[in-house]
């Protein structure tokens, strides 16, 4: 029987879920989705269907957010409701279903990215906490961690520095870099909490990628070795989630 | 972030609550009058609220996209839009703000759908408490009465059909409103709002209301007066 962090959504049956949910946390910049590029076809060759997914990628609600990033134009906490409306659509419809089907869900940041943002932006930890109760408890985190100065030249080195991953809505005064700096501070402050709070696994993300990519492989391969929390395959009446589950990613392996 | 009743404004906010067909909004508009009137600057907040969040919830609205989680949580979005850009600066300018609906409606509405109490107030804990909130008190049957003249058939979410407690809007309206009015009902000594027997001439709610509204006025000092 799966578990969430408090509060269970109506109609949201937490038995038979034999799929694995793994997260795979961190600041922006920091390597997650390079990980998950090669951890997804990794997975596949072992025969493990997965279906890979982000943060405001719900069909009801992500358009929405794209546009209100553009233009700026919400408030603090309509924007915090507005991602955990994203969540919830994508909990429902792609992460609950996929892991009844048997899938491995590899998400590229949960919960915990969300609530930190809004923490460094004077949201009340308790507020946006008790939000994310409906979430299912992952299998397993897998924090990606690194300090402010050696994720600087990274974010340089790539893609630049971006207005909101650098708080540029807190301190738009400051220039990229200050505000970066100080922005990227506070976030990998809460991280470090989050982290002790909910159990991440921590990983030393300024190390070369196969370093890291070598350690995620051995603490998935220990995660998926776990026994199942219920038995395989679905129950018969959920053909319908079980269809839409392998539309989300391009499963390789199928089931 | 302020917290449900630690906001300290100079403007007022008054709050009208009750199942459709209880003669709230009629309440309301007499009051705005009376006010205006009286010479206090009044807005009355519309739900106005970003395009954006009305597109999405207008789109999952029509789709039938919603379940009682994102039917919560994208109306959640919309107040707390309305909260951010339009009543928290009027209560600053000191206006007194008139509402139709306010968060007890969701509180009512989300948990007959299943949603967590607790779990839904807290979510709201970013919320202006009301300076009063009124709560018009009638029999379901008296406001279907009302409501089955007035208007041609109800529309799907306002019906509760997602819930499927019946095939028939009509009749699936009247089963979900009886269970609002029940959420109403416990809500009474837990927000203290002001019961109003809604089955009364208007004439005497309108005086009811305007004697309490009178009274909480007077303690204000700084409110903006029309021009």
């Amino acid at each position: 029987m799966r578990e969430t962090y408090g509060v269970v959504l109506p109609e949201m049956r937490l038995d038979n879920l034999p799929g694995k949910l793994i997260v795979i946390e961190g600041t922006d910049g920091v390597g997650r989705s390079t990980q998950i590029g090669l951890l997804k076809p990794w997975l596949e060759q072992g025969g493990h269907a997965v279906v890979d997914t982000g943060m405001s990628r719900s069909k009801l609600v992500s358009r929405g957010i794209k546009q209100a990033k553009q233009g700026h134009t919400l408030g603090r906490v309509t924007l915090n409701l507005f991602y955990a409306t994203d969540f919830a659509d994508r909990l429902e419809n792609e992460i609950v279903p996929a892991l009844r089907a048997g899938f491995v869900v590899l998400t590229d940041r949960y919960i915990y990215s969300l609530m930190a943002r809004a923490v460094v932006r004077g949201i009340d930890p308790f507020w946006i906490q008790n939000v994310y109760k409906f979430a299912l408890i992952p299998d397993a985190v897998f924090y990606l961690r690194i300090g402010v100065d050696d994720l600087i030249p990274r974010v340089v080195f790539s893609t630049g520095f971006d207005y909101w991953e650098s708080g540029m809505d807190l301190h738009p005064s400051e220039d990229m870099y200050e505000s970066f700096r100080k922005y990227q501070t506070g976030l990998l402050a809460q991280f470090d909490t989050l982290a002790e709070e909910y159990n991440f696994e921590v990983i030393d993300a300024t190390r070369e990628i196969p370093a890291v990519f070598e350690e995620l492989r051995a603490g998935i391969t220990r995660v998926l070795a776990a026994p199942q929390q219920s038995p395989p395959g679905p129950l018969p009446g959920q053909a319908e989630e079980l269809q839409k589950a392998p539309a989300t990613g391009n499963n390789g392996a199928g089931n | 972030m302020k917290r449900y009743g630690e906001h300290r404004f100079p403007g007022k906010l008054f709050v009208v609550e009750g199942i459709d067909g209880s003669g709230k909004s009629t309440q309301l508009s007499l009051l705005h009058q009376w006010l205006r009137a009286e010479g206090y600057g009044t807005v009355f907040s519309e739900w106005n609220s970003s395009p954006l969040v009305r597109d999405t919830t207008r789109r999952g609205k029509k789709k039938k996209m919603l379940t009682p989680a994102t039917f919560c949580l994208i109306h959640s979005t919309d107040f707390a839009d309305r909260m951010e850009h339009n009543i928290i600066p009027l209560l600053k300018a000191g206006a007194v703000v008139l509402c139709d609906r306010y968060i007890y409606t969701a509180f009512a509405r989300d948990v007959v759908r299943g949603m967590d109490p607790k779990w839904v107030r807290e979510l709201y804990a970013f919320a202006v408490k009301p300076t009063a909130a009124f709560y018009f008190r009638v029999p379901l049957d008296v406001a279907m009465n009302r409501l089955i003249n007035g208007r041609n058939g109800f529309k799907f979410y306002e019906a509760g059909m997602d819930l499927d407690l019946s095939g028939d809007p009509t009749e699936s309206f009247e089963i979900f409103q009886g269970h609002i009015l029940e959420e109403y009902e416990k809500m009474i000594p837990e927000f203290d709002l002001t019961v109003v027997d809604a089955t009364q001439p208007i004439e005497e709610q309108q005086a009811q209301m305007r004697q309490l509204v009178k009274a909480k006025l007077a303690q204000a000092k700084r409110l903006r007066v029309a021009p």
